[in-house]
């Protein structure tokens, strides 16, 4: 026998990859065994580190691990066999890509002998992955494993964060090769992305905020994806310079709702008060966001009068879609960090009474006001019950896509990061109970509540099983009006109301359905209810699917309608069907 | 513009479209042309022209050359999406830096008799071409030059017989002492 057999880093494929995970700090995995991963699952099974929690379809893995992932500042892990194993991992991937969440994926492959003969389970996963991942490798050899695996890690979490995946053939997996810890001659050399930012620049965002008359500070994911120091910082600079500040979907909760400078969200279902802040501001702090289409509205109307700041980690999103006046590129909690350092070494408070007394006048537009009944209840209104009953609690709250989305982030006040997991850029149906799952696994005795739709739910409605043999107490609250209601709010306002395909005829019973699955089953219809029931839900310490029967035809508003500015939104109020007939006028070709 | 009805706001952007050569160093690796491409076509920029070969092999670097078009901004764009490649190393805009060289290689096959083939000769030297395959009844030339030379030759040959041209692509470079 030579030597090596007694090298502890000697060891096949798949205990390489145990290994790195444990090496990495990961406990907690979700995956679905299949041909080409039975080796790595007989080393999970061969130990106690590293917890795998078992989905019941792929891309449940995936948005398990976003959610992990969104609420921990940690990467998420999914691994999947080859084949359909792979590509029902492309929905969870592109979403974390747009949303950029740090999500190693390891994916099994035929053996190398095999690739390219259209075996069984085969599919071109680097390939067809390429395009929603930050980066893939296929290994070919066992003895480029370790170092793989390292650089998947650092490219996931480091820089702009993103998902990857790590595509193994199962000969790779059973072949003997040697493991080295994560080094930094690990990542690729061409890989270094910017942290610090540009001192010059740093100082002319400072004298812009400091003469500033009208300023605003819009914030992103980015923020929240920095870690809890740019938290802390930007909510320092609010406070250090006075100026409001608003926020994307994803951003939500980097600044409390409950702060005095906040505007609520911005964008095409954000409020009147933000939105015209953003319209008519002179200077404009971005920090961490990106222009994306859902906030600027009508591009060349966008904030037409103002000088634009953006800080971002990634270069390429400066200058995308608005030209700005100073960009920053680097990590946002530190540029952040040196503009408070110069701003309080040389800068006043900018004097901006006026504009807060605008913004005042704005805000008593009162844009999120919605009509209470006593016999049928809003789903607004289900939204704020639901937020007053979970107040104080240590509550983590994860959405579908839809009104429900928009409701729940205009109506749920999030005072802290990494506290909110929605799908924003890619805007996945099915996202919030498989991700509700992977957050109850990394916070087990947190109240985690998926803010769920009755079209979306469904989507994803089997890991369920999952919930219950994990023993996770997730709570499914589905606003249910028996519609895909963001479906048809466009089809009512763009296409005649011509109701197509948007209405759920078979709904199925979702207590029995719960019930049949081993939860709970909760279901109301009348507001006076609602508070008792939410009590209930909350208190059952098993997973509940809780059927919020909701108005069928409620609508999100306030909304910048398309080709629109900022400063055209359409309140509530106005939202009658001749106003709203009129600002939605065009014609009628579909783009 | 009018609005037609649409969850996506529709705008026209009227600013003219600029042809930039970009030169591109990359780890030279399994898929590296693959994601460079795929950033292409799945962005929707345009590839007027893409040369690549492996210029460093003990480094395994491989200079990709890309000739593209679009408005400022999407030039700007594709710079910066290029660069946060993981295995790119540098993008420099050849053209922006106004002190490149660029240069392409075709081979041109003509196919004539008498007098054409007299006066594809006489063309050929004046362009600088070479003849590096003949027949009594065919040519095929070889030119080096930019783009603009290089078609200007293919269509003053094409009443002479033209057969068929394979070309090269650009390749550029800096002038000056310096490396990219």
């Amino acid at each position: 026998m030579s030597d090596k057999s007694h090298d502890p880093n000697q060891m096949t494929g798949a205990a390489m990859i145990v290994r790195a995970l444990i090496d990495h700090g990961v406990t907690d995995i979700f995956g679905y065994p299949g041909g080409a991963v039975l080796p790595i699952y007989d080393e999970i099974f061969q130990q106690s580190e590293v917890q795998h929690i078992l989905v019941r379809h792929e891309q449940g893995a995936g948005h398990a691990a976003e959610g992990y992932a969104r609420s921990t500042g940690k990467p998420g892990v999914a691994l999947v066999t080859s084949g359909p194993g792979a590509t029902n991992m492309v929905t969870p991937l592109t979403d974390a890509l747009m949303d950029s969440i740090p999500l190693v994926c390891i994916s099994g492959q035929v053996p190398t002998h095999l690739i390219g003969n259209d075996a069984f389970q085969e599919c071109d996963t680097v390939g067809i992955t390429r395009p929603c991942t930050k980066h893939n490798w296929l290994v070919r050899d066992v003895n480029d494993l370790a170092k793989v695996l390292h650089e998947a890690f650092y490219v996931a979490t480091s820089g702009r964060p993103g998902p990857v995946l790590v595509d193994v053939p199962k000969d790779v997996q059973f072949a003997t090769g040697t493991y080295h810890p994560p080094r930094k001659s690990d990542v690729h050399r061409s890989y270094a992305p910017r942290v610090k930012g540009d001192a010059t620049q740093i100082r002319k965002a400072v004298s812009l905020l400091a003469n500033a008359k009208r300023p605003v500070i819009y914030s992103g994911g980015g923020v929240i994806n920095s870690g809890p120091e740019a938290t802390k910082l930007l909510r320092e600079l609010v406070e250090v310079t006075g100026i409001p500040i608003t926020s994307t979907l994803m951003g939500l909760g980097a600044y409390p709702a409950s702060g005095k400078n906040w505007l609520g969200m911005l964008g095409m279902h954000g409020t009147y008060e933000a939105n015209m802040t953003m319209h008519d501001c002179d200077v404009m702090l971005c920090v961490g966001a990106r222009f994306d289409d859902r906030i600027t509205g009508r591009v060349d109307a966008f904030s037409p009068g103002s000088k634009k700041i953006h800080i971002d980690i990634d270069p390429s999103s400066i200058n995308k879609n608005i030209r700005v006046d100073v960009p920053i590129i680097g990590d946002c909690g530190n540029i952040l960090g040196d503009i408070l350092q110069v701003f309080k070494a040389e800068a006043k408070k900018p004097d901006i009474k006026a504009w807060w007394q605008q913004i005042a006048q704005w805000r008593a537009r009162n844009s999120l006001y919605y009509k209470k009944s006593n016999d049928v209840i809003l789903p607004q209104h289900a939204i704020q019950s639901l937020f007053e009953a979970t107040r104080g609690k240590d509550t983590y709250i994860t959405t579908e896509v839809g009104q429900h989305q928009m409701w729940a982030a205009q109506f749920f006040g999030f005072e802290e990061p990494h506290r909110w997991m929605t799908s924003g850029g890619l805007g996945t149906m099915g996202y919030g109970l498989p991700a509700a799952i992977g957050v109850q696994v990394a916070h087990p005795d947190s109240l985690v509540i998926d803010i769920a739709g009755d079209a979306s739910v469904q989507m994803t409605m089997q890991e369920m099983s999952t919930a219950v043999q994990y023993e996770l107490p997730i709570k499914i609250f589905i606003l249910n009006n028996q519609y895909m209601g963001m479906v048809r709010q466009w089809q009512q306002l763009l296409h005649g109301n011509r109701l197509s395909h948007s209405y759920s005829e078979a709904l199925p019973d979702f207590v029995k359905l719960a019930e049949a699955y081993g939860g709970v089953g909760i279901q109301v219809h009348k507001p006076g209810d609602l508070d008792g029931a939410i009590q209930e839900m909350i208190s059952v310490k098993r997973p509940v699917l809780f059927d919020c029967r909701v108005a069928a035809l409620e609508n999100c508003f306030p909304m910048i309608p398309s080709g629109k500015a900022h400063n055209e939104m359409l309140l509530p109020e106005q939202a009658n069907d001749e106003a709203t007939a009129k600002a939605f006028a065009g014609g009628k070709a579909l783009v | 513009m009018n609005q037609p009805a649409s969850a996506y706001f529709i705008e026209d952007r009227h600013d003219p479209n600029e042809t930039h050569t970009l030169s591109v160093l990359v780890q030279n690796e399994p898929g590296v042309l693959a994601r460079v491409i795929g950033l292409f076509s799945g962005r929707g920029y345009n590839i007027e022209s893409l040369t690549v070969s492996e210029t460093e092999s003990q480094k395994h670097l491989s200079r990709i050359t890309i000739v593209t078009t679009g408005t400022p901004m999407v030039i700007e764009q594709i710079k910066h999406q290029l660069d946060r490649m993981i295995p790119v190393y540098r993008v420099v805009d050849m053209t922006l830096t106004k002190r490149s060289i660029e240069r392409e290689l075709a081979m041109v096959k003509v196919r004539g008799e008498g007098e054409h083939r007299v006066e594809a000769l006489r063309l050929a030297d004046a362009f600088r071409a070479r003849v590096i395959d003949a027949t009594t009844e065919s040519f095929v030339f070889e030119i080096t030059g930019n783009t603009d030379k290089i078609n200007q030759f293919i269509d003053l040959m094409r009443p002479l017989g033209l057969v068929e041209v394979s070309r090269t692509g650009v390749a550029a470079i800096g002038r000056g002492p310096e490396g990219m």
